[in-house]
């Protein structure tokens, strides 16, 4: 008997799994916006995605108009920079104020006379430190390039002191430290999360709203087997899309050098996709029609692709928001994309992502059939 | 009057065809209906009555030919809107206009301000329309919780409570009991007599109804079969009664197979299933109290009453569907226990509506079934195609169950039910709707699955004729069985002269109505125009229909605020979501890059390499990991993302450094997150030049003086705090997310639920129906404006500089463009899944990935540099950040605002466009 109730399981989840694939096919708005997503959507996110400087608004006070001066400007140039305004010294304020420069650069009068007597003058630096990203990688380039500008023209009049200790510095698994790599990760991350979630959450009250789920509770059906067909297929459906993105999209059509497995990297989507789908079944229990549903999914999504560290460094986040979001399976599953996709890194690296991936999606699943069980039961009613 | 030629005809159809796809609803058509009579379209389903009435409406879009309406061209605008006042609507579907989280009054209410009724005449007029439909006690009941016979007395209020020359009613008694029914006849035939001159157009599927009104069209395939009184029809064709004489009107092909039904007797078999005492209580609601019954096989026992009445609980009780709260139900002598799957395989179950999957096949559909119930492949395929055979889908097998005619589909409904051979079958209102022959075709095969396969049938019912071929029936009044015998027995205990006088009678005396005879009812209805004691009709002023009504819009914002208030979960997620989000939000995003993780491979182990290493572990941005042994172990660790930065000190380097040979320090980041390896080098590279300015690793011990300075002016934020920076992103982003969320839905919900229809027939214009639905949200987002500002500026400390008026301006503005982008989304999809994906996809990546909260948006390229200029959040974002940060005002924002202002109306009119004020 137990073989025998295992194969029905199987069966009918299988079947009722194929029934979602028929679902999805007929909606073609969806079907339109899961290729969309993976797709043009991916690609324009990975393509407007600056390098880690890029374009930075800068002006320019000259108030020396010296030949160091304008060597100074001639430096900041594009792709870093767009190409120096310059402004008076009353213009500034202005500017910055509209948000028009992220960084003003004031050189003081006489200020190739002074560096040339070693008198160390002094340059200024505006910094509009609300456009926070910016303002820190940018300065340190700027301060770099007016350096390196300085001591260039210094060593044409005198001999300057070479640096003592060099320093080599080398990016590994991303030497150019592009930016449009990570954005693409990012993005297809991104998606699947919102499908995951979206696709089996509202598909599950589609049904309640169409009164379908009251059919299958007068069949030989458990909520299990209507919870893990739901699951499976959009699984399926979803990761087919992110492969599919990886490999054309990313791969291909972005260029993007993706040394790690895709095997690996498809394993541990599964995996996820799991833990988003279960989570997607439980807030359809939770919401009690679609208006509520989309607001709910919209708090949960929110957070869990900002805070995930898909976004920003993890490490930096508080501990309480790091706590509260190490019992998401999206953080650990950013972390095993990235491991996977970036540095190459095997089964043997990243178990332990896989491990608590699998364990969130299992309390979510648990969770979930949980409230279906006890929601159905209301719904008979 | 009928026959009076001079009177010109209230609605003239000339030549008009209209199509979905291959099937033609009309084809042709040319036809004059004659003023200030009830009118009827006698006809089966899916032959274009509800197309003809949508058309006359003015609900559809005309696609071929001319309808006049009222003296005027339906295909103008102007008519339409000039007329539409005098024209009420009814849908076909219970209720299916009304708004379900609305009460009785509200709803009524609704729709006397559209039509522009003062408040004082609007509570006249509801009170008069309560009091005549009997509705007065539960004024204050929500739509959701009436019965189908209340639901449509309600809509009938909602129709006639602007005073309608025509009165356009599309089934207004399917799926409703023969108490209501009558009662809504009476309702009809007095507010005729009251109005005299309004004329009533209905479609129906009840002969017997039909046979009372003035005058007949009969309709097959989207053509006229024949129009006249309804004792023309029958003299014509030479019939008894009215459905006999619509079947002989019927081409020969479509009566193919139609015969008189004949039931052979039940042959006495064992008791199958026995009730005792069976309760179910839901909370403190009895729907169901003491049902105490036995059944034989293959006995069809039907149940009547009127919807809600507990027909339906007590079948699934009755077959273990559902465990009662107290007493029991047996199968053959076993108690059903509802929680096997066992007894879900003896018992076959067919809902009221229509519960298979649409977007499958109908073989699909029987396959999935099949599968389900664990038919083995090939035995499956034998009965599939047995029950196609005997149930007459043969031909429609690759088809969409939405493509068939309502007949069709409820055969099909029944061959999944029967599917694997069940001991019981449960059918709950199985022919609602359903044409006269369709419904004998529908019988032909319960009665065969009664006597020859001696399935034991309990079936649900409102048409009179359907409950006379059952073998028993119990008639139920508010979840008790008021009278359980055969039909015959039933009528006789009465004295009535047929079962629904019977079943009339029994419902009237438990509910304690009092009835007009029947055939008053007749004679009301009939003579109508020369009722003389009526009270005079309210004279017809002619109403001025604006252009543009701020009553009508704030009618629509009215409704939707109650709408939101009776739902307080959506409005606690949206208060209270948008407030937690905001502190995890506010904390979490932080640009501040520490504690990078690093370690040192320190080939030299000399004191300068040491004094190296010892300023970088005593940096708050780097946070030292145990130290690395060799090459190897910096791949691993890196690979692992334990480390972001590992250093590399080569062999002798402090004697390298001593001889001025300028040895080499390597640096390996990790490029997988560029933007911390970025901060990361920017780190290193500061330290590395103080490390080397203040002399600690020189082996001499003397410092190069620079040659010139940078001095650094953090402006804004000089500390660099994260929270000042992000507080006044995380504001916008927040107020487009939730806002748009809010009103995706807000259109594509009621076409799904069919409430649109009311902004196709009433005098609402597009822009009233956008804007008037906006306005609660655009109030509801500014709410939470206040409260976010207010925990920004008190439990977050950042400092607020600017001018607060421009703040607010700029959210005003914000909120009507991110609430309107919602909108835009809702009329551009057809379904909720997809507005709502739409809607996050939207607005996630815009706001989060090209608004400018990490990247300045001068920065981007490609699509998203011009989404990111266009897109609000962008602007939003400009305005938060330097009215908080900057001390700015509205002069120095001006280019922010006036994107902004621009917006909003670019959105509202490309919704406006988008909608449709007709169906298709």
């Amino acid at each position: 008997m137990a073989t025998g109730t295992r194969n029905t399981l199987l069966l009918n989840t299988w079947h009722l799994g194929i029934k979602e694939f028929h679902s999805l096919l007929g909606d073609l708005t969806m079907l339109f916006l899961i290729v969309f997503m993976f797709t043009v959507s991916v690609y324009s996110d990975a393509r407007a995605k600056p390098e880690s400087l890029h374009h930075a608004s800068i002006a320019v006070v000259d108030e020396d108009g010296s030949q160091l001066s304008g060597r100074i400007l001639a430096a900041l140039q594009p792709p870093q920079f767009l190409p120096p305004v310059r402004v008076t010294l009353a213009d500034m304020d202005k500017g910055m104020d509209a948000g028009l420069h992220t960084f003003v650069l004031d050189i003081p009068p006489n200020f190739q006379r002074d560096v040339l007597a070693g008198r160390s003058p002094s340059v200024q630096l505006n910094v509009d430190a609300t456009r926070q990203s910016q303002a820190q990688t940018g300065t340190g380039y700027i301060q770099n390039i007016v350096n390196d500008e300085i001591r260039a023209f210094a060593e044409h009049y005198r001999a300057s002191a070479a640096q003592p200790i060099r320093l080599v510095e080398r990016a590994m698994f991303n030497p150019n430290l592009n930016e449009s790599w990570f954005a693409a990760i990012t993005a297809i991350i991104n998606n699947i999360t919102l499908l995951g979630i979206l696709l089996t959450g509202a598909a599950l009250i589609r049904e309640r709203e169409h009164g379908t789920i009251e059919h299958l509770l007068v069949m030989p059906v458990t909520p299990l087997e209507i919870m893990l067909s739901k699951v499976w297929s959009m699984a399926v459906v979803v990761l087919v899309a992110s492969s599919f993105s990886l490999q054309v999209v990313v791969k291909l059509v972005l260029e993007v050098r993706v040394p790690g497995s895709a095997i690996l990297f498809a394993l541990g989507t599964l995996l996820y996709l799991f833990a988003a789908t279960s989570i997607g079944i439980f807030m359809g229990t939770l919401a009690r029609n679609m208006p509520q549903f989309g607001l709910m999914s919209i708090l949960v999504l929110l957070p869990l692709q900002i805070l995930s560290g898909a976004l920003t460094p993890r490490e930096s986040m508080p501990d309480l928001v790091q706590w509260l979001m190490s019992l998401t399976p999206t953080t650990h599953y950013v972390s095993l994309a990235q491991g996977v996709l970036f540095r190459d890194a095997g089964i043997d690296v990243v178990w332990p992502q896989f491990v608590l991936v699998a364990l969130v999606g299992a309390v979510f699943f648990a969770l979930a059939h949980h409230r279906l069980r006890l929601t159905i039961g209301r719904m008979q009613g | 009057m009928i026959g009076d030629g001079a009177a010109e005809p209230i609605v003239r159809l000339s030549g008009v065809s209209h199509r979905y796809g291959e099937t033609a609803a009309a084809d042709d058509v040319s036809l004059s209906i004659p003023r200030g009579c009830m009118v009827g379209f006698i006809g089966p389903d899916g032959v274009g009555k509800s197309t003809w009435l949508g058309l006359i409406a003015g609900a559809r879009r005309i696609q071929r030919g001319a309808v006049e309406v009222l003296g005027g061209d339906m295909g103008g605008a102007a008519h339409r809107s000039a007329v539409c006042p005098r024209i009420a609507y009814m849908p076909q579907g219970l209720g299916k206009n009304l708004y379900p989280t609305l009460s009785v009054f509200e709803n009524i209410d609704f729709f006397g301000r559209l039509f522009g009724q003062s408040r004082a005449e609007r509570e006249r007029r509801i009170a008069e329309l309560l009091e005549a439909t009997g509705l007065s006690g539960f004024a204050e009941r929500p739509a959701s919780k009436l019965s189908g016979g209340m639901k449509q007395k309600l809509g009938l209020c909602c129709a006639l409570i602007h005073d309608p020359d025509l009165l356009i009613l599309d089934e207004p008694t399917t799926g409703v009991d023969p108490l209501s029914r009558r009662q809504f006849w009476e309702l009809i035939a007095r507010m005729r007599a009251r109005r005299a001159g309004m004329s009533v157009l209905v479609a129906t599927a009840y002969m017997e109804e039909a046979e009372q009104y003035d005058w007949l069209v009969a309709v097959d395939a989207g053509r006229v079969l024949a129009t006249g009184t309804p004792s023309e029809l029958r003299v014509r064709t030479g019939s008894q009664t009215l459905e006999e004489a619509f079947l002989a009107l019927l081409p020969q092909a479509r009566r193919a197979g139609h015969r008189r039904l004949a039931i052979p007797p039940l042959s006495p078999g064992e008791v199958v299933i026995e009730a005792q005492h069976l309760q179910m209580r839901f909370g403190d609601f009895i729907a169901v109290d003491d049902v105490n019954l036995q059944v034989r096989r293959g006995e069809i026992f039907g149940f009547l009453g009127s919807n809600g009445c507990g027909k339906s609980t007590t079948m699934k009780m009755l077959t273990g569907l559902l465990p009662p709260s107290r007493g029991e139900a047996r199968l053959l002598g076993a108690v059903l226990d509802a929680r096997s799957i066992d007894t879900r395989r003896r018992v076959g179950y067919m809902s009221q509506s229509f519960s298979l999957y649409g977007e499958l096949s109908v073989r699909r559909n029987l396959a999935l079934h099949a599968r389900l119930f664990d038919l083995p492949l090939a035995e499956g395929e034998a009965r599939i195609a047995e029950l196609a055979e005997r149930f007459g889908l043969g031909a429609v097998m690759d088809a969409l169950p939405d493509a068939l005619p309502l007949g069709m589909r409820q055969r099909l409904q029944l061959a999944v039910a029967v599917l694997h051979r069940p001991d019981v079958l449960i059918l709950d209102e199985p022919t609602s709707g359903v044409d006269p022959v369709a419904r004998d075709q529908f019988w032909e095969l319960i009665i065969d699955l009664s006597r020859r396969d001696g399935v034991t049938i309990f079936i649900t019912t409102h048409f009179m004729n359907e409950a006379q071929r059952c073998d028993r029936i119990s008639l139920m009044h508010a979840g008790k069985i008021l009278a359980s015998d055969t039909p015959a027995a039933l009528v006789e205990q009465r004295g009535a002269a047929s079962l629904e006088e019977a079943f009339v009678g029994y419902l009237a005396e438990a509910s304690g109505v009092t009835l007009q005879p029947r055939d008053t009812v007749a004679t009301t209805a009939s003579s109508a125009s020369a009722a003389s004691g009526a009270p005079a009709p309210p004279p017809a002023r002619p109403r001025d229909v604006a252009r543009f009504s701020l009553t009508r819009l704030l009618s629509f914002s009215a409704r939707e605020a109650t709408e939101l208030r009776r739902d307080p979960f959506r409005l606690t997620l949206a208060l209270l979501g948008s407030i937690v989000l905001m502190l995890v939000m506010g904390y979490g995003i932080s640009m501040d890059v520490e504690d990078l993780s690093y370690a040192v491979l320190d080939r030299d182990r000399s004191t300068a390499s040491e004094n190296y290493t010892l300023r970088l572990a005593g940096s708050r941005y780097f946070s030292e990991k145990a130290p690395l042994a060799s090459h190897a172990d910096i791949d691993q660790r890196m690979r692992s993302g334990e480390l972001a930065m590992a250093l590399e000190i080569p062999p002798g380097f402090g004697r390298d450094l001593a001889r001025g040979a300028a040895p080499e320090i390597g640096v390996w980041l990790d490029g997988a997150m560029p933007m911390r390896a970025e901060v990361a080098r920017g780190y290193m590279l500061g330290l590395h030049a103080q490390t080397l300015s203040e002399g600690v690793v020189s082996a001499t011990g003397t410092r190069p003086a620079p040659l010139a300075d940078i001095a650094v002016r953090y402006r804004y934020n000089p500390d660099m705090v994260s929270l000042v920076a992000m507080v006044p992103a995380v504001i916008p982003m927040l107020l487009v997310f939730i806002p748009s969320m809010l009103t995706a839905l807000g259109v594509v919900r009621e076409k799904e639920l069919g409430s649109i229809l009311n902004v196709y027939t009433t005098p609402v214009t597009k822009l009233e129906f956008l804007l008037g639905k906006q306005l609660p949200y655009i109030a509801l987002s500014l709410f939470n404006f206040t409260l976010l500002f207010i925990l920004a500026v008190t439990l977050f400390g950042v400092p607020f500089k600017g001018s607060l008026p421009a703040l607010c301006a700029g959210a005003v503005l914000y909120v009507t463009a991110t609430t309107g982008l919602g909108l835009l989304m809702s009329t551009l999809t057809d379904s909720q899944v997809a507005a709502m994906a739409g809607t996050s996809i939207g607005t996630l990546l815009p706001a989060i990935q090209f608004s400018g909260m990490l990247d300045p948006v001068s920065s981007l390229e490609g699509a998203g540099a011009v989404i990111g200029k266009l897109y609000p959040t962008t602007h939003f974002l400009t305005i938060s950040r330097g009215t908080f940060a900057k001390a700015l005002d509205f002069g120095d924002l001006a280019g922010a605002f006036i994107p902004l202002l621009l917006a909003i109306p670019v959105l509202t009119l490309a919704s406006a466009m988008l909608l449709r004020k007709q169906a298709r």
